[in-house]
């Protein structure tokens, strides 16, 4: 049903541009993997060598243990959905959905049947007949994921499918998307610089930046334990404060700042003395009254407030200029410090992490 | 018009609409109509101009059809036009597939430059080049004996073969052009959608990239062959002994009979009958004026 997709050692140069550095990860049969980072990370010529559009300049690209070098993409068992889906504008809908049945040879009254049956698991009903034309942009979407499916192909590899689509339907078509892959079981590959997408859909997350795969995990341990700055400050917010290494306890160290010191958690990377920065998600801070300076705290006072619904975010100023974000639940009876108010942003030592720069060169993972 | 206006000022704009109306009307439109009307009357001596004998009549055309050797002529111009349409389009697809899709867009230019340069000779001089080209002594015949390819020079120059050789060089470009245009318009990621959906290459091409290069095709094909029908000077350069185009009788007609009147008629019957053939054509391959004309 499902096959693993497994990336060895794979570099891929553009001239003296290299776009993938040395990515070594193996996806399992079965999972929807993300490859989440900025655009021109090199995530998308992963897609493109999985897809056989390109073959790696060094390394190999492994599908089900078998060494995909020399295969050409319409001989690969994948099946790729497009950014802008590329759906066929002078066929009907379902011609579009068995396209890759009509060049294996099926019958045609085999890919009508087919075609009504896979338009019944993207939920579009009575659409067969259609012009692409005449589909919204979400039905264009299932079009393009029944086209997909037709071929049941072992891994199924999507390139940021759904940033054409507004807001609402794209939070939609996640959830569906999802369903589906659960319901198919086909290993999902899925790209994308939304972060927001890629911790709800995934059950791993790969990030990249400058080619290089920074850190594999699931969405949650990639939230709470980056391995580095770049994980850290490209998955959600943080406060950043720039500091050195004081002393090492365990898994903890005493981090000095020009902003006192901190008592904070190590990451993977950072050792005694090394200068580092600290990240605080705005999330596990808390604003408290000045009477009673506490460990892990800085003096700042309240400049701005933003009201954002379920949660409030309170922007701070420290005593050297250095704006922070402190972000509570929206709670009537409990009301964020009015602005001017002198207070004290605090937050745990098991909630901050002191990380280096994103791993440019060829670290392994 | 009030863009033009807007753009150039007053004056400036009726200049370009004169200058423009001048050249349909005085250039295209009135001479025809001068034509048409010559097609229906009798050649005359001068001073029966006027009298009795001077009616409108279908005679002209007549004369056409009771001739069998300017049907065959017709029929053969027909045939061979289409021919020429044909290796056209079969030379020119794979190329403007490669310079649309394969070649890098730097590269086209220094390949479209390279194409264009002949286009900068008159059409009179590039039929003379052939014609020496496909000479007995000529260089291809020099060439292919050379490197032993044939043992003794072949009359190139003979039935319709430099005629259609010729042409195919005089209009390729007009064929190339708008497939180029329209394969380029080709999103790139529906070739490769369809790659990635398991079709061969010759399969991606029949059911992905043709239909959507139909209208170009359609456009290019039309154009070679109307200008193929029409053309003069490259079917007397390198004609041989029994290759006559339907062309030539107009000239004959005109300019060696001096009887302008069955010229006009064969030059309108010419026109009429290739319409008719081209809708023909359209319309069994379901193309529609409108694809064209993008």
């Amino acid at each position: 049903m499902s096959e693993d997709v497994h990336l060895s050692q794979i570099c891929m140069d553009f001239g003296s541009f290299r776009a993938v550095n040395n990515v070594e990860v193996t996806i399992k049969p079965g999972e929807f993997f993300s490859f989440l980072g900025p655009s021109g990370c090199g995530k998308t010529t992963i897609l493109r060598l999985i897809s056989g559009f390109m073959e790696p300049t060094q390394g190999a690209v492994k599908i089900g243990g078998k060494d995909m070098k020399g295969i050409r993409p319409n001989a690969r068992p994948t099946a790729l959905i497009f950014q802008n889906l590329a759906l066929f504008p002078l066929m009907p809908v379902w011609e579009n959905i068995t396209f890759g049945l009509e060049v294996r040879g099926v019958s045609k009254e085999k890919r009508r049947a087919k075609a009504e049956e896979l338009l019944q698991l993207v939920d579009l009903h009575d659409s067969a007949d259609k012009r692409i034309s005449q589909l919204s942009g979400g039905q264009k979407q299932r079009v393009a994921i029944a086209r997909a499916l037709a071929v049941e192909p072992k891994v199924m590899l999507l390139d940021e499918p759904l940033s054409a689509l507004d807001l609402k339907l794209r939070q939609h078509m996640r959830a569906e998307l999802r369903a589906i892959q659960k319901r198919t079981g086909v290993t999902f590959i899925y790209i994308t610089h939304d972060q927001g997408e890629a911790l709800a859909m995934s059950d791993r997350v790969g990030v990249m930046s400058q080619g290089v795969l920074q850190q594999v995990a699931t969405p949650q341990e990639i939230y709470n334990n980056p391995v580095n700055g770049f994980v850290a400050s490209f998955v959600g917010e943080n406060n950043v404060i720039q500091g050195k290494v004081a002393s090492v306890n365990g898994g903890m160290a005493q981090f000095e700042t020009a902003k006192g010191a901190f008592h904070a958690k190590l990451g993977a990377s950072v050792g005694l003395g090394d200068q580092a920065k600290l990240f605080v998600r705005p999330e596990f801070c808390s604003l408290q009254p000045t009477n009673e300076t506490k460990a892990n705290s800085i003096a700042v006072e309240v400049t701005e407030i933003a009201f954002e619904g379920n949660f409030v975010n309170v922007f701070v100023r420290d005593n050297s200029g250095d704006t922070h974000m402190v972000q509570v639940q929206n709670d009537p009876s409990l009301p964020p410090p009015a602005p001017h108010t002198a207070c004290q942003m605090v937050f745990n030592p098991e909630s901050c992490m002191i990380l280096s720069e994103a791993a440019t060169s060829r670290h392994g993972h | 018009m009030q863009e033009l206006i807007r753009r150039y000022g007053i004056s400036l704009s009726v200049i370009m609409a004169a200058m423009t109306a001048f050249w349909l009307l005085a250039l295209v439109v009135i001479p025809n109509l001068v034509l048409f009307k010559f097609s229906f009357r009798l050649y005359l001596p001068v001073d029966q101009l006027g009298g009795p004998n001077d009616v409108y009549t279908l005679k002209n055309y007549v004369t056409f059809f009771n001739s069998p050797i300017h049907i065959n002529v017709f029929f053969l111009t027909i045939v061979y036009s289409s021919l020429v349409t044909l290796i056209c389009l079969i030379i020119t697809y794979p190329l403007a597939y490669i310079l649309a899709k394969v070649l890098k867009p730097t590269d086209t230019a220094t390949f479209f430059l390279v194409l264009l340069i002949p286009l900068w000779v008159s059409e009179i001089l590039r039929s003379f080049a052939w014609f020496i080209i496909l000479s007995m002594q000529g260089p291809l015949n020099a060439i292919l004996t050379g490197i032993g390819l044939i043992d003794k020079p072949i009359r190139w120059i003979s039935g319709f073969q430099s005629v259609v050789i010729g042409l195919v060089y005089a209009y390729i470009l007009f064929m190339l052009f708008p497939i180029y245009n329209a394969i380029q318009a080709l999103d790139t990621n529906q070739i490769e959608a369809s790659q990635d959906l398991g079709a061969s290459t010759w399969r991606t091409h029949w059911r992905v990239v043709i239909p959507h290069a139909k209208p170009g095709i359609a456009s290019g094909c039309v154009m070679v062959f109307m200008l193929c029908a029409g053309s003069v000077v490259v079917p007397t350069t390198l004609a041989s002994t029994n290759s006559r185009w339907f062309t030539e009788i107009i000239q004959q007609w005109m300019f060696e009979g001096l009887d302008w009147n069955v010229g006009s008629a064969y030059a309108f019957l010419l026109l009429a009958l290739c319409i008719l053939f081209v809708s023909l054509v359209m319309r069994v391959l379901n193309v529609r004026l409108v694809d064209i004309a993008k």
